[in-house]
């Protein structure tokens, strides 16, 4: 082995802006993938609770169709096949915005919302009904009891799960290199194939997921304790 | 203001609920008694429809319960119902547990909403415990906020189904006086209960019922010195001496 390490590729100069620059598009992808697929996932979760037949329907179909075909497929789904049934006009203003990145995250957002609805749903099942009750009895509809008082407790239950499903969507999110979204992985590869030092590059790229995973996992731990813990459930 | 009329309700095969006939007043107090399994709760259950009724006629504040254009959260708006099990929400303070369905349902402004709340944690004795959780509390002042919660909707009904049977013998006191004290205020109450010295001193009508059947309909002085029916006599003779 005659490989010569050289990590100043990765700390710094050219390269590592660049790095930089796709640490913080992970980084939007990533948080406004996780706020949209969990309110996503409550409004598909109380949909898949609901007694009219039609909207348990749509969910249970939206389930079942999100959550058993690949990432990939839905991401290219959306990069190359939406547009084409998309009027011009707003062809021409999504690539304006970067449909790139849209596209990213409409498909990291709907995948991920419908393993958080199951999460979630399991979550609601473990309140007890007495609240369902309390809460119509007072003069709350359905759909107000499980916003107002239903899902607040169901989430407290659910964070365990619900920090693997933000886990999970921050490393999919690599998945967006491949429509050409210039986030880390893109740019890992971009330093690998300028410098050929693929070693140092994927390493960085490494370093920065497992560093993002453990400040979602902290972040969400530490909200988990200080917030939610406090205030007994059950 | 409440009005059965030939109501009916099975559950499955079982018969739960069997021709009841039954007025009450505004301003009146009804205690339901009778022994376990009987329908006390079904019974108190139909009233803002928790439990739908199958066959008869319920009618309460002027809004028929089997009519499809009753809106049943607004009937439900009007009617504040006291669970055994309190069913506090446990994730909110004792203060938003009050002010939550006038702020969301009756559109009260948030701090006039808290002002109401405060008078009604001062009626129930409880104003320190404003800010804290429900699970901070003991059983009786979990049941007195749940009371508070109920009144804070400005109901013109207020429904209980046994709120002391699951609180310590020392707590069934406070709770008691503060439903006395709502019955003295005017409230149309419908109390389901085995506290008899409640149901002699507070109500103005004990409804005794068996196997889904009101059996009888006395005021207090009258039910416990002369029940006219053997079920009666037989249930009191047991809540009244348990031993023998
Ligand atoms: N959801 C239900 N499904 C089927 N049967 C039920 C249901 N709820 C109650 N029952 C039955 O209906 C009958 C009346 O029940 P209900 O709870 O009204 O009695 P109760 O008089 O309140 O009794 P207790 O004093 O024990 O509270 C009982 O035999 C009960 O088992
Ligand atoms: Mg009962």
């Amino acid at each position: 082995m005659n490989y010569q390490f050289d990590w100043a590729v990765v700390t710094s100069g050219k390269y590592f802006e660049w790095l930089v620059s796709g640490v913080v598009v992970t980084v939007k992808i990533s948080v406004v993938s996780i706020a949209l697929s969990f309110l996503l996932g409550l409004v598909i979760a109380v949909m898949r609770m609901s007694r009219f037949r039609p909207v348990y329907w749509f969910a249970h179909g939206y389930l079942e169709f999100f959550r058993n075909t690949p990432l990939l497929v839905q991401i290219f789904f959306w990069y190359f096949g939406s547009y084409k049934v998309l009027p011009d006009a707003v062809n021409q203003w999504l690539n304006a915005q970067g449909f790139e990145f849209a596209a990213a995250v409409i498909a990291l957002t709907i995948y991920t919302s419908a393993f958080i609805a199951e999460d979630i749903r399991s979550g609601v099942r473990s309140i007890p009904k007495e609240q369902m009750e309390a809460a119509r009895s007072a003069g709350f509809s359905y759909v107000r009891s499980m916003f107002y008082i239903i899902l607040p407790q169901a989430v407290r239950l659910t964070i365990p799960p619900l920090i693997n499903q933000f886990l999970n969507l921050t490393k999919n999110s690599s998945l967006a290199m491949t429509i050409g979204v210039a986030e880390l992985m893109y740019q890992a590869r971009q330093v690998e194939s300028y410098t050929f030092k693929g070693f140092e590059a994927f390493s960085a790229a490494t370093v920065v997921y497992v560093g993002l995973s453990f400040a979602i996992t902290g972040l969400m731990t530490l909200y988990d304790r200080k917030v939610l813990q406090p205030i007994k459930v059950r | 203001m409440i009005r059965f009329e030939g109501v009916h309700k099975w559950f499955g095969a079982l018969h739960v609920l069997n021709d009841i006939n039954l007025h009450v007043k505004p301003g009146e107090v009804v205690v339901v008694c009778g022994p376990s399994g009987s329908g006390k709760s079904t019974l108190i259950r139909t009233i803002n429809r928790l439990e739908p009724i199958q066959e008869g006629k319920l009618v309460v504040d002027g809004m028929d319960l089997l009519d499809k254009r009753t809106d049943i959260n607004k009937l439900r708006a009007e009617i504040g119902f006291v669970f055994q099990q309190f069913n506090l929400y446990p994730h909110l303070t004792v203060l938003k547990n009050i002010t939550l369905a006038p702020i969301k349902i009756r559109k009260v402004p948030p701090k006039e909403a808290e002002a109401q709340a405060m008078a009604l944690l001062e009626r129930v004795g409880l104003p320190e415990k404003r800010d804290a959780h429900p699970a901070q509390l003991s059983g009786g002042q979990q049941q007195r906020v749940a009371i508070a919660r109920g009144l804070a909707m400005k109901p013109k009904i207020m429904l209980f189904d046994e709120p002391t049977s699951a609180l310590d013998p020392e707590m069934i006191g406070e709770v008691l006086q503060v439903m006395k004290d709502l019955a003295e205020s005017g409230m149309t109450m419908m109390v389901v209960t085995h506290e008899m010295g409640f149901a002699r001193e507070v109500s103005d009508r004990i409804v005794f019922m068996d196997h889904g059947v009101i059996l009888e309909t006395a005021e207090p002085e009258e039910f416990f010195k002369n029940p006219k029916h053997d079920r009666a006599k037989q249930f009191l003779k047991q809540i009244l001496s348990p031993m023998h």
